[in-house]
């Protein structure tokens, strides 16, 4: 479980994040959303440690992570995986290499214990046999699968994804989508995804956060959000003419 | 400038921090040094010869008359090939080559957010992306700079073959003549700052870079740049020190 607890975040005078909390529960898909500049991947990257947070706690499972040292963030890093919204992919590494590569830095694994695991968790993400390819020769969606493999390589607790369907059309968005929701399930892990996809909300938001202004505007699930009165999160989600000829169904 | 100095300092100070596993941090070194090392053995090989043989002519050039011996033309190569073209114009070029290559690669990293996804892993990525860099520099610099002073000398030998002013007998017994170990102690050190100062600088520039394409052009450009005064400064640094 991450807990955070009233984060604030200040890039000079500019306040991106005003006084957030919520608690991340495992098992189901946590989804933080809102438009662009709402600060979304700012309190992602202050919860994983890439930005400090001005005030405010992040807590994994009861562990103050903001009070730790770059030492002592290493045990619990370590249980960390990360999707990046443009994979992060190392380029001069193979999509094995990639995915062996916190192997061989917090492993004692032999060589083969770490191949088998690189080829279990690509045959997880339906890139069987595309060990040798390196990052330039996938596309955009085998980008993001060999991100997601990387980053269960390493049997995480706390999965962190930003933007997952950015640049995908929506037939692999909603392959990652799945993906992600079942890996979640899968692993009991604490999954956070930052989005503003509106068919990755109405399809695995189990619990959404959405965010307005640098604040936390409203806390519910996607079953919950087709009837809520909140005047801004229904501008946000029902922009698009699809999603408001959806809820007229409704 | 002041804080980029701090900067500078705190990003060698976490540079050098314990690996989290030696071998994956060996295989790197080794990585680097093949990439600095073999991979700037060519470049070297062919500047060295037409410095040396260049410096020879010019020497040769400077010294016509009948109360100077011939032979001093070999000492004053020797001399100015170890000290100066050698261990300087091999580091300005090694700048260029091997310096915007590291500052590039590195800036590249930090703008796709490789360098997050291993922050993000528990890897500390100054030193796992740094520190090799470093050691390949300050090991792989002196290599070079010897094979660059050896082949100088072979092209102020062929220079002498291919010209009336100086025999190469004259060249080779000025090469030994009045020979003061200083200077080679001044050029294996010039070659060790020289590398330490490219990688550092060069990576530095790198990694700060924030961005796209256009700032990781504008970093490469910096760190060459820098570690061009700088190498130069210490040039003259070090030549006051140790002569």
């Amino acid at each position: 479980m991450i807990e955070i607890q009233d984060i604030y975040k200040k890039f000079g005078d500019n306040e991106v994040l005003k006084g957030i909390s919520s608690i991340f529960k495992p098992g189901v898909n946590n989804l933080i959303i809102g438009g662009s500049g709402s600060g979304k991947t700012t309190l992602l990257k202050c919860i994983v440690g890439l930005h400090e947070p001005t005030s405010g706690d992040v807590l994994f499972n009861g562990e103050n992570f903001t009070d730790m040292g770059f030492e002592q963030r290493v045990p619990i890093r370590t249980h960390i995986g990360m999707l990046f919204q443009n994979s992060a992919l190392f380029d001069s590494m193979t999509v094995e290499q990639n995915i062996m590569f916190p192997l061989n830095l917090f492993t004692n694994q032999s060589k083969a214990e770490k191949r088998d695991r690189a080829n279990f968790c690509l045959e997880r993400v339906n890139l069987a046999g595309k060990n040798k390819l390196f990052p330039s020769e996938l596309s955009g969606g085998m980008k993001k699968r060999v991100g997601i493999a990387r980053a269960i390589s390493m049997q995480p607790k706390y999965l962190f994804v930003d933007e997952p369907n950015s640049g995908l059309d929506p037939v692999t968005s909603i392959l990652i989508d799945d993906l992600i929701s079942e890996l979640t399930v899968e692993y009991n892990m604490t999954t956070v995804v930052v989005t503003h996809d509106m068919n990755s909300v109405m399809g695995i938001g189990d619990h959404i956060v959405f965010l307005h202004q640098g604040k936390k505007w409203w806390e519910g699930s996607n079953k919950e959000i087709a009837h809520t009165d909140n005047k801004e999160l229904n501008e946000f989600v029902f922009a698009s003419r699809f999603m408001r000829a959806a809820k007229a169904k409704l | 400038m002041i804080q980029s100095l701090g900067r500078y300092i705190l990003l060698l100070r976490l540079s050098f921090r314990k690996p989290e596993k030696f071998s994956v941090y060996w295989a790197e070194v080794m990585r680097e040094m093949v990439s600095a090392g073999i991979g700037s053995l060519g470049i070297i090989m062919i500047i060295s010869v037409f410095i040396g043989a260049a410096v020879t002519i010019q020497t040769a050039f400077q010294l016509i008359s009948p109360l100077i011996p011939k032979s001093v033309v070999g000492g004053i190569a020797r001399d100015s090939t170890i000290l100066e073209f050698s261990p300087t114009i091999s580091a300005l070029v090694l700048a260029g080559r091997i310096g915007s290559s590291m500052a590039s690669q590195i800036g590249t990293m930090r703008v796709t957010e490789q360098i997050d996804a291993l922050e993000i892993m528990g890897v500390n990525a100054p030193g796992y992306l740094i520190s090799p860099k470093v050691i390949s520099g300050v090991t792989m610099f002196p290599l070079l700079v010897i094979v660059s002073v050896l082949l100088g000398f072979t092209g102020g030998y062929i220079a002498c073959l291919t010209s009336s002013e100086v025999t190469t007998f004259d060249f080779i017994s000025g090469l030994s003549d009045g020979f003061n170990p200083i200077i080679v102690t001044t050029c294996l050190v010039k070659s060790v700052v020289f590398g330490f100062i490219i990688t550092t600088i060069c990576s530095y520039q790198g990694f700060y870079v924030s961005g796209g394409a256009l700032e990781v052009g504008q970093a490469a450009t910096r760190g060459v740049v820098y570690s061009c005064v700088m190498i130069l400064m210490f040039d003259l640094i070090i030549s006051r020190l140790f002569l």
